[in-house]
């Protein structure tokens, strides 16, 4: 079980002036499996994520992806890992002066070498399988909210990735969308085989669709376990965790 | 007076590092331009917004440079009954100093801070890092269009000028102030010479890299700014210094690249 971690992450520290934001987080991500992050907000959930992508550098401590050190390789290095990271960013981060057609289009057309047809194909798929189709010549600030996670995730998946990040796809989208999106994941995840890591506060839903559950408190990753693990765990921190998003219900101990 | 020294240590140290990034920032730039793929129809649209939309500013302040020339030219030159002078004072005076600069910095107010503004705001709602995410080089893909469209532009925007200055030059020196229409034009093709126009090219292809430089690294390293505020206010306060340290630059560029080329 140890040898197939893709990402794995070393005593990372980083603060932000006197604000001590991630205080020595270890965690790995196992390949072909989804790693859902939890926390409070705040407390730097979407950081790591970015330590990931090699977006930030840490004060300490090292991120290591596919067993290379982000910070210590090349430009060219770098670029070739991210070749297989699908991204959503928590905020979206479409392209805001070009339509949906071309903000799903534009790794397709900068990254590979198919046709326009082909492109067309491809994207009105992705954008269906999204719920988004006949938005394509909309801009991303003429959409809700929700339709840009939904137009973000398109993107983020429009060339099949072999890693994907997700920050919040849920978030402001209504119940019945996000489980259509969590039917999308596991879908997508079945044919595709890709390794996600997915922050989200939609617990205990996210449950349904995670391998393993990380709870990020006070900088530091408590454990990284098994959804029923995770919700059975005796740490204090945890249990707290789990009962405030859950209630006591789900915690055997305290039924009365 | 310690604080004093400390201060000034770390003024010091940002503004070093700020120039180093400035300097990184061209290194990559010139050799994205340089790397493979090439796509044509981006350049073509920046051409069109640096190049194609500020003809009608260059026209517009090219003829009345042009005019003012004329106008000052011809009372000066009148005093020693050399009016027949006018139209190589005029040329040269447009085609060695006053095209490359007035151009530059004309495309610096329209362009240059639109490019500033424009990168910026990518950059704070992490479209940069999206691109990067994507393994998609935000030098080769966002920057390298402006610098290459910069480099067509600057030249033709300069060319355009120093024709419309000369014309309006023409139009007061000659059909307002009644000199004459033959000496006008043949003191010009007498007196100017291929290095002239060639210092004005090597002037306005300097400027063009300048501008699209500091322009295009205010913009692209606005997270990184100290004490210009964050978010819009940010991008506001890089987009002013983009252009008054461009402007500073053309004119103190304008003197070595004269001294250089003299
Ligand atoms: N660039 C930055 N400069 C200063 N502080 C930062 C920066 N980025 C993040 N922080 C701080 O780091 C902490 C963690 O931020 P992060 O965005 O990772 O939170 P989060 O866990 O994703 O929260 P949420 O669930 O609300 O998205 C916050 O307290 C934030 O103030
Ligand atoms: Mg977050």
């Amino acid at each position: 079980m140890n040898d197939n971690a893709i990402v794995e992450l070393i005593d990372i520290k980083k603060s932000f002036g006197s604000q001590q934001v991630l205080r020595g987080v270890n965690l790995r991500i196992m390949e072909g499996k989804t790693t859902v992050i939890v926390g409070g907000s705040g407390q730097g959930k979407s950081l790591i994520i970015k330590h990931i992508l090699g977006l930030v550098t840490p004060d300490s401590g090292r991120a290591l992806v596919y067993g290379k050190e982000l910070n210590k390789i090349s430009k060219k290095e770098l670029k070739d890992i991210r070749t297989n990271f699908g991204v959503l960013f928590q905020n979206s981060a479409l392209f805001d002066s070009m339509t949906v057609y071309d903000n799903v289009a534009l790794p397709l057309r900068e990254r590979t070498r198919i046709t326009e047809e082909e492109t067309e194909r491809i994207v009105n798929e992705k954008l269906k399988m999204m719920d988004v189709e006949g938005t394509n010549k909309k801009y991303p600030a003429q959409l809700s909210g929700g339709m840009k996670k939904r137009v973000g995730l398109a993107r983020a998946l429009v060339l099949d990735p072999k890693i994907v990040f997700f920050d919040e796809p849920t978030t402001g989208l209504d119940a019945a969308k996000s489980n259509e999106i969590y039917r999308v994941f596991s879908r997508t995840q079945k044919k595709l085989g890709y390794t996600s890591v997915i922050v989200s506060h939609d617990v205990p839903k996210i449950f349904k669709l995670a391998d393993y559950v990380a709870l990020l408190h006070n900088g530091i990753v408590r454990d990284c376990l098994t959804p029923d693990e995770f919700q059975l765990s005796d740490d204090p921190v945890i249990k707290d965790y789990v009962e405030t998003t859950m209630g006591p219900v789900y915690s055997s101990e305290m039924e009365v | 007076m310690l604080n004093y020294f400390e201060k000034l240590g770390a003024d010091t140290l940002y503004h070093l590092n700020q120039t180093g990034r400035m300097g990184i920032f061209l290194f990559y730039s010139l050799l994205s331009i340089i790397r493979p793929p090439y796509k044509i129809f981006p350049i073509i649209k920046q051409t069109y917004v640096i190049g194609a939309l500020s003809i009608f500013v260059i026209i517009f302040t090219g003829a009345f440079s042009g005019m003012v020339l004329g106008l000052q030219g011809y009372h000066t030159l009148s005093k020693f009954g050399a009016e027949g002078l006018l139209g190589s004072a005029v040329a040269l005076s447009l085609i060695r100093e006053l095209g490359p600069v007035l151009a530059a910095l004309m495309v610096t107010g329209r362009a240059g801070s639109a490019i500033c503004a424009e990168i910026g705001i990518m950059r704070i709602s992490e479209q940069v890092d999206a691109l990067e995410c994507m393994a998609i080089d935000p030098h080769k893909y966002i920057i390298a269009p402006k610098f290459i469209a910069g480099i067509i532009s600057l030249p033709l925007l300069t060319a355009i000028f120093d024709v419309t200055g000369i014309m309006g030059g023409y139009l007061v020196g000659v059909g307002m102030l009644g000199g004459n229409a033959g000496t006008y034009f043949s003191s010009m093709y007498k007196d100017v010479e291929f290095s002239d126009i060639y210092m004005g090219l090597v002037k306005s292809l300097c400027f063009g890299v300048l501008i699209i430089w500091i322009c295009a690294s205010k913009g692209y390293y606005v997270h990184l700014n100290r004490g210009g505020g964050f978010g819009a206010e940010g991008v506001s306060s890089a987009t002013t210094n983009a252009v008054v340290l461009s402007s500073v630059s053309i004119l103190l560029f304008d003197y070595f690249l004269t001294s250089v080329l003299l």
